[in-house]
This record gives C-alpha cells, structure tokens and sequence, in this order.
C-alpha cells in the first residue's frame, strides 16, 4: 500500500514506541489513556462476572466469602477511581477540548503526559495491592474495619488511589487554565459547546475535591502503618469523620463521572436532531450549579449513621435541591428533540438510551434522599441499583455514545453503524434486566455487599446474573467492531455527522497541531441552520 | 427453594405501612415523570425522524416560562417527598416514653442482646407484640447495621458510642434481622431473627430459664444467674469498687449516682450534659474527658476491666437508683 499521498496527522507523524511514551501531543495522551482505561474496565469487568455468577445461588459455594468480599472491594475500585473517574475526561476531554476551542494543545503539555504517568503508577501500585493479598474493605474504606481491623493490602491500595488522585487533579488543573486562556478568538464563554462547560465544571469538581479524598486516604494509610487514634474509637478516634471526610469528596466525586457524560449528550441530541440545544445557557450554568451543589449534600450518605434528626433535614432538603437541575437537563435534552430532524445512527442510540437508564437513576435517587425511605434501603441492593444507573447506565453509555460519535475523529476510521446501534440497544436491555430487579431487592431487604442471602432472594438474583451477561455481550461488541474498523473501516470525512462544532473543521485524524490555521469563531454553538445536511451514506 | 417471585417484604411494626405508603408516591410520581419522558422521546422519534436531507428544522432556542414551569413543578412536588419523608423520619427517630428497653452488642461477627430480666441471647431477639420496644446499641469492634426490614427501621451500631433504635410489632411471627453495614469476612452471615410473641408469651419467655428456653435454631446465650441486668451491674458496682467514691448520700470524691440517669448535669467548664447512656459510658472509660462540677479528676479509667455488656449493666444500675431511692427525683 502507497499511502505516502496522505498528509501527515498526529497518528502517522512518528511511528516509534518512544513517540508515543514522550509524547506531549494531548490527542496522543488521550490514545494512551484510551488503552489503559480499556484494560481496567476489562478487569473490573472480571471482578464483576465473578460477584454476579457467585450470587446465581444464596449459599456462597463459588469463593470464599473472604475471595467474595475482595472481589467486590475490587471491582469498586477499579471502576470507581481507575475507570469511571478518568473515563470520559481523560479520554474524550483530552482529545477534544483544545480542538472544540480551537487550540493547538492543552495550556500545559508536559503536565498532561504526567498526569498519565501518575495515572499508570497509581494503578500499578493499587494493582500490586490486589495480587498481593488484595483488599477487602469495599470501596468505601469505612473506618474501623479498614484501619486497623482489615488484614488485607489497604495501605498498599490507599497509595495507589493517593497517587492516582493527582493525576485527576492535573488533568482538571490543566482543563480549567486552558479553556480560561485559549479560546479562539470570538468563542465567548456563551458560545462555547455545553461539552466544554460540562469538562469545566468537572475540572472545578476534580482540583477542589480530589485533593480531600487524598488526605482521607493517607490517614487511613498513616492509621494503619503508625497506630494512631484518629478514627479509631479505642484510641478515642472517630470513626464517622472517616465517613464525612469520605463523601465530601466522593460525593462531588459522582458528579466527575456524570457530568462529563451529560456534555457528552447535550452534544449527541443537537447533532442528532440537527438543532441547538433547548435552553442553552440553562444547561451550561446548570454544570456548574450541580458541581456546587454536589459539595454540600455529602450527609444524605449518612442518614442512619445516627446524625442528629436536624443534620438528616438538612442534607435531605440540600439532596433534592441538587436534584432539580439535573432532572430539568432531562427535560431540556427531551424538548431539543422536539421538532428537530432526528436520524438515529450509533452515537445517537447511545444518546437515547442514556436519557432511560439516567432517568431512572436520577429519579431513583429521590427515594434515597426522602428520609422516610432512605432508612429502609440505605445500604441495600436499592443503593447499589440506583448508583449503577446512573454511573454505569449513565456515565458509561455517555462514554460510549462519545466514543461513538468522535471515533471517526480519533481514529479516520468508520465503524459499522447497524452492528453499532444494536451493541447500544443490547446494552440497554441487558443493563435494565441486571439491575431492574436489584431495586425490588434492595426494597426486599437484601443488604449489599452479602456473599451469603436468604432464599426469597434468589430469583431476582438470577434475573440480574442473566442480565449481566447480555451487558457483558452488548460491552464487549464495539471492542470488536472498534479495533476491526481500525483495519477495515473506510476512511472518515472530515465531518461525517454533519455536525457543527471546531472539532469537525479540521480533518480526521487532525493533524499534530489541530488546525492549520487558528480558526476564528463567528456564530453560536449548535447553529444548524446554517449547516449543510450530510447524505446518511457518508456512515457506513 | 426458589419462592416465587417476591415484590414487597411483608408489614410487621407500626413505621412499615408509613415508610411504604411514602414509597408508592414516589413510585407514583417517578413513574408518571419517567413515562413522560419515555413516551416523548418514543413519539418524538416517530414523528419528528428525519424526512428530507437539506432542510435544517427552525432552531427553538428555548422559552424561559417553560422553564420556569418544569422548575418550579418538581420542586414543589420534591417539597411535599422532603416533609413527608422527614416526619416518617422523625416518628422512627423519637421513641414513646414507655418502651421496653433492650441493650444490643454487635461483635463480628454476631448480634449479642440483653432485657433488663438479665435474659441474654445471641442473634435472636424476642420481643412482644403491641409494645414499643427501644434498643441501645454499641459495636464492640467495627461499624455494624441493625436492620429488620419488615419493619423498616436500620441503625448504625458505632463502637465507642451507643446509638438507638425504636420499634413497635403489629404482628406475631420471626423476622430477619440483617447486619447492613459491611464488617468484613463474615458480614453476610451475621443475621439473625426476630421472634415476636403474644405479650403473655412473652413474659413467659422472659421468666423461664434460658436452657429450657434454648430453641432448635437460636442459639440462646445462657447466663446472668437469673439475676436481672441491674443487679448484676450493682454487683459489678461493689466489684469495681466504684462505691468507695460514689456513695448514695454524696459529700464524698465523686458524685452520687442516684437519680442522676436522664439529668442535665454541670460540668466543670461551665457547660452542662444530658447524663444518658453515652455519657455514662464515657464517665466510665474516659472520666477525665468531662469532670462534674465542684470535683476533682481523680477517677480512674476502667477501660480494659469491664466489657461492653457489663457497662451496659452499670448503666441499667444506675437507672434503676432513682427508682430505688426516695428522693423524688424520678421522672421518666
Ligand atoms: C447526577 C446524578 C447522580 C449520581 C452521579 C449519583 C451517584 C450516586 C452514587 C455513586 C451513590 C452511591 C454511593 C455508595 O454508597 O457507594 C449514590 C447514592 C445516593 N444518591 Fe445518588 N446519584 C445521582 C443522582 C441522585 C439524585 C438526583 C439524588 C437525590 C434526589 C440522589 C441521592 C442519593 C442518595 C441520598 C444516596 C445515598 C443513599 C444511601 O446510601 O442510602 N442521587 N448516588
Ligand atoms: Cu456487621
């Protein structure tokens, strides 16, 4: 093959290992961590199928319950902290925000490529944890047990969530300067992709909270190693401050992984429906007001910790407060639809999907912050249906959906879009069928996190091990499809989706410097009107 | 083995049927909120699907009166979930004055209980029917979970801290009780039940000595001599030698116990402390942490000479002064 004719882009401008690992190109950096957060998955993917295939029965015959208990702590944080959080920042964000802005590269380039060394050193350390011995405290590391009572590698495992949180403070670091500083000329804060103000608010999210979850960590490394007392109750600790200083990060932390993907959507339904976005500058100050909202609402993990009745009301009222802006997102995404010129290829299945299982998770979380209900399915399979709505249905179908949409950016290549839409729509069913029922269980009674239950349990544990298993195919399919287009897929147009947006003026694959020109922005984000109409065949 | 498919856990105590009619409104309303949306898209979709490949529909920036409206909407329908879900929170929260007291241990991986009969037993809780009945309850290790799902309430059990939890049973029969909060290797196997009783039943239950008592499946931890829980404290009292300090008639080093249970007490830094079950129990194993006024910090720790059971005990001793004394100082 002669491909000599074609000019050079960021993929093709040097081939050697070396020019990927010193890379500073921020579309390289993105590849990288597009590899390393793949693999993670696959792993918290592993730890998955075993928890799901050992709860097909209620007694515990697969592992023990000290393997069980790992597996779960495991699969957490894998997800949590070496997946859902870098996922669509580290990947899409990196890749997109200096070219939807129309700059040649993050503010800072070099901090870009540590951020994903400090990524890839955290995750080997916690990795080495888990071949180690493993961890068994669960994701949330609650104190005591995982100070000192725990035999398991948690301080091992702490350092590697210390070190990653760097990473993510870095990358937010980097996000917050460059698009303060490097905005095309005429691209106004209004007039920005609501993706840019979703990866702006996450950034805000990301350096204010991360580094909160850092200090937690390390205490709890510095409990275990040198004995002190401080959430210790025998060495007069306390072991809920562990909890407050927990979810005042983790909390905001669930918005890092749902805000992201919600830029992610607003862009899929306006490209899809070939109109602007209903209520554009709501939705924009509506990221920031939740990434706000999401720091004062942390106690609503807390209700029957035995707070007092008046810090429950607060954190309850606070709770829904955070809730309205999301839930008029939603309607704003469902009103964009409304009168537009819909076509439904891959990325916008994605999109549609997204806007179930995410309604169902936001809606799901009204219950948890009612106290009258949260006291009964507070630490049941209801919590852990609700949050996997809306961080595997809905940040990693936002994921996706972006994956989808900008792949033909990132890669020049086509994937094939029916194979695509029914991946999409295979995870939908196979996602609403494992997770479904564990709300009925969690209002059952059946607490999380038990390797052991009673038999009334079983059937809808079955359900949801069923389902699981569709989710696996339907998650599995785009790696297929993904890595055969890389070889097969045909060449992708500049602007395959006929979308409006700096990204889809300049070639794809972009070139090393984005744009050979500094392009200058005129118009509004979203203006379709103005934009000629794509023929469908340009998808394959 | 397999039960058929279960919806709903049954209703055993008087916050069951609040919690669930509380959870069909919000089952009401997020299902008419979630079909909205559903049935939108689906029509959306349908009617609005691409037709022609060169017109661009007329863009619809927005109306701020709509927006207004689908704000303003579920925030008042979210203002009527918070109230109502507060004041079912506030009826699990504050117990009746005459609920049975009951002191419950949880230790991984097991839930240890005593009734002021001095009737102890271990992952199994008998209780009457029609009676409220308050649980004190403390971890002896990590952070525990009392959950009983049929009837709703759960409460975190802290060590180094009493918390409670009150319920009353509408209904005879043996229930599930869970630990709900992760406490390692164990967790899942740390259950137990509860036994709810005709209250003659009961009494029965509570008066016959604990081996005749010992059910097949329950594990029914003997002991206390038949003695109740405040006269073992009050033993525990003289075996500590806590008397030589705290004499019933004062005027000695420390100061006298009785009536002191529910008062407000002054301490040397000018604050004053409701002296319950938490105060107490730190005045045992920190007493330098809060000095009563007009006394010195002289008392000892005992710390490491007394299990969590047995302050428990004290605690139901020193309870019982003001009955005990004439000095009409008791008040519930
Ligand atoms: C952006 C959307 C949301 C995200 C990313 C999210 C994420 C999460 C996650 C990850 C957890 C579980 C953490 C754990 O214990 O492991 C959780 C629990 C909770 N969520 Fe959400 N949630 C969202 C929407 C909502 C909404 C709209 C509400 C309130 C109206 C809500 C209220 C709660 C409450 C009260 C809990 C604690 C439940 C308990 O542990 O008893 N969430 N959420
Ligand atoms: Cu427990």
């Amino acid at each position: 093959m002669d491909a000599p004719e074609t000019p050079k882009n960021y993929l093709t401008a040097d081939y050697s290992i070396k020019s990927w690992l010193l890379t500073v190109d921020h579309k390289r950096i993105a590849v990288l961590y597009l590899v390393s957060i793949t693999a993670m998955f696959l792993l918290g993917s592993a730890f998955a199928a075993g928890i799901r295939l050992e709860l097909l029965t209620p007694r515990g015959d697969l592992f023990t319950s000290d393997t069980y208990n790992k597996l779960f702590t495991m699969h957490g944080i894998v997800m949590v902290f070496f997946f859902l959080i870098p996922s669509i920042p580290a990947v899409l964000g990196n890749f997109l925000v200096p070219i939807m802005i129309g700059a040649r590269d993050l503010a800072f380039p070099k901090i870009n490529l540590l951020s994903w060394y400090i990524y890839v050193i955290g995750a080997t350390f916690a990795m080495f944890a888990m071949i180690t011995g493993g961890v068994d405290t669960g994701w949330t590391f609650y104190t005591p047990y995982s100070s000192w009572v725990s035999h398991t590698n948690v301080t091992a495992t702490a350092i590697g969530i210390f070190i990653t949180g760097f990473s993510s403070i870095l990358t937010g670091l980097n996000f917050i300067v460059t698009i303060h500083r490097m905005r095309a000329p005429g691209l106004t804060w209004f007039r920005m992709p609501l993706f840019i103000w979703a990866h702006y608010a996450t950034s805000l999210v990301m350096v204010l909270g991360t580094p909160v979850i850092a200090i937690t960590v390390a205490l709890v490394g510095l409990e275990r190693i040198f004995h002190l007392g401080i959430f210790n109750p025998q060495m007069g600790g306390d072991p809920i401050l562990f909890q407050h200083l927990f979810w005042f990060y983790s909390h905001p932390a669930v918005y890092i992984m749902i805000l992201p993907s919600m830029g992610v959507i607003s862009e899929l339904i306006t490209c899809f429906s070939r109109k602007s976005i209903f209520g554009y500058s709501f939705v924009a100050i509506s990221s920031l007001a939740i990434a706000f909202l999401g720091f004062i609402v942390w106690g609503h993990h807390m209700f029957t910790t035995g707070q007092s009745v008046y810090t429950g009301m607060i954190f309850s009222i606070l709770s829904f407060a955070v809730a309205i802006p999301s839930a008029v997102k939603t309607f704003n995404w469902t009103a964009t639809l409304y009168r537009g010129s819909l076509s439904f290829e891959a990325p916008m299945v994605y999109a549609l999907c997204y806007l179930g299982l995410f309604t169902i998770g936001g809606l799901t979380g009204l219950f948890l912050a009612t106290l009258g209900t949260d006291v009964h399915v507070h630490d049941t399979y209801f919590v852990v249906a609700h949050f996997h709505y809306i961080m595997v249905g809905g940040a990693i179908l936002g994921y996706l959906g972006g994956l989808h949409f900008w792949w033909p950016k990132i890669t020049g290549k086509m994937y094939p879009d029916g194979i695509a839409r029914t991946a999409a729509i295979i995870v939908f069913i196979g996602f609403n069928l494992t997770f479904f029922p564990q709300f009925v269980l969690g209002y059952m009674g059946m607490p999380r996190r038990y390797h052991f239950y009673v038999d009334e349990f079983q059937v809808l544990n079955v359900l949801s091990t069923a389902g699981a298993g569709i989710l696996g195919v339907g998650y599995l399919l785009p790696m297929f499809y993904f890595v055969w287009s890389l070889i097969y897929g045909k060449k992708a147009p500049a602007n395959p989706w006929g979308a409006t947006g700096l990204e889809w003026t300049t070639p794809s694959p972009p070139p090393t410097d984005n744009f050979a020109q500094t392009p200058v922005v005129t118009e509004d984000a979203y203006s379709y009107e103005n934009l000629p109409v794509p023929t469908r065949a340009s998808a394959v | 083995m397999i039960k058929g498919l279960p919806l709903f856990p049954e209703q055993a105590s008087t916050v069951a049927g609040q919690v669930d009619a509380l959870y069909f409104f919000l089952i009401a309303v997020s299902g008419f909120f979630a079909l909205l949306i559903a049935a939108a898209v689906v029509i959306f979709a349908i009617v609005y699907r691409r037709r022609a490949t060169d017109t661009a529909p007329r863009p619809v920036h927005g109306s701020t009166a709509l927006e207004l409206t689908w704000s303003l909407i579920p925030f008042g329908i979210a203002m009527v979930m918070f109230f109502w879900g507060a004041s079912v929170y506030f009826t699990m929260k504050y117990p009746p004055d005459n609920a049975i007291p009951i002191w419950v241990t949880g230790k991984q991986w097991m839930w240890k209980l005593q009734h002021q009969t001095g009737r102890r037993e271990i992952n199994e809780l008998h209780v009457p029917v029609g009676r409220p009945v308050l649980l004190t309850m403390t971890s002896e290790d990590v952070i525990h979970s009392f959950y009983v799902p049929a009837f709703r309430v759960k409460q975190d059990v802290l060590p180094g801290r009493y918390t409670t939890l009150w319920f009353e049973a509408t209904r005879t029969g043996r229930f599930h009780l869970f630990c709900a909060e992760y406490c390692g290797t164990q967790h899942s196997r740390m259950i137990g039940s509860i036994v709810v009783m005709e209250p003659a039943a009961y009494q029965q239950w509570l008066a016959t000595s604990p081996t005749a008592a010992a059910t097949g499946g329950g594990a029914a931890a003997a002991d206390g001599g038949g003695k109740s829980m405040a006269a073992q404290g009050e033993a525990l009292f003289g075996q500590l030698g806590c008397g030589a300090c705290h004499q019933a008639a004062g005027g000695a080093l420390g100061p006298s116990l009785v009536g002191v249970f529910g008062s407000e007490v002054p301490l040397e830094d000018g604050s004053t402390v409701t002296a319950d079950a938490n105060f107490l129990r730190k005045s045992i194993l920190e007493p330098q942490a809060q000095i009563v006024k007009g006394f010195q910090p002289i008392m000892p720790t005992f710390k490491g000479q007394v299990t969590e059971e047995q302050i428990q005990q004290i605690i139901e001793y020193i309870k019982s002064l003001k009955a005990t004394a004439d000095n009409g100082q008791g008040q519930g």
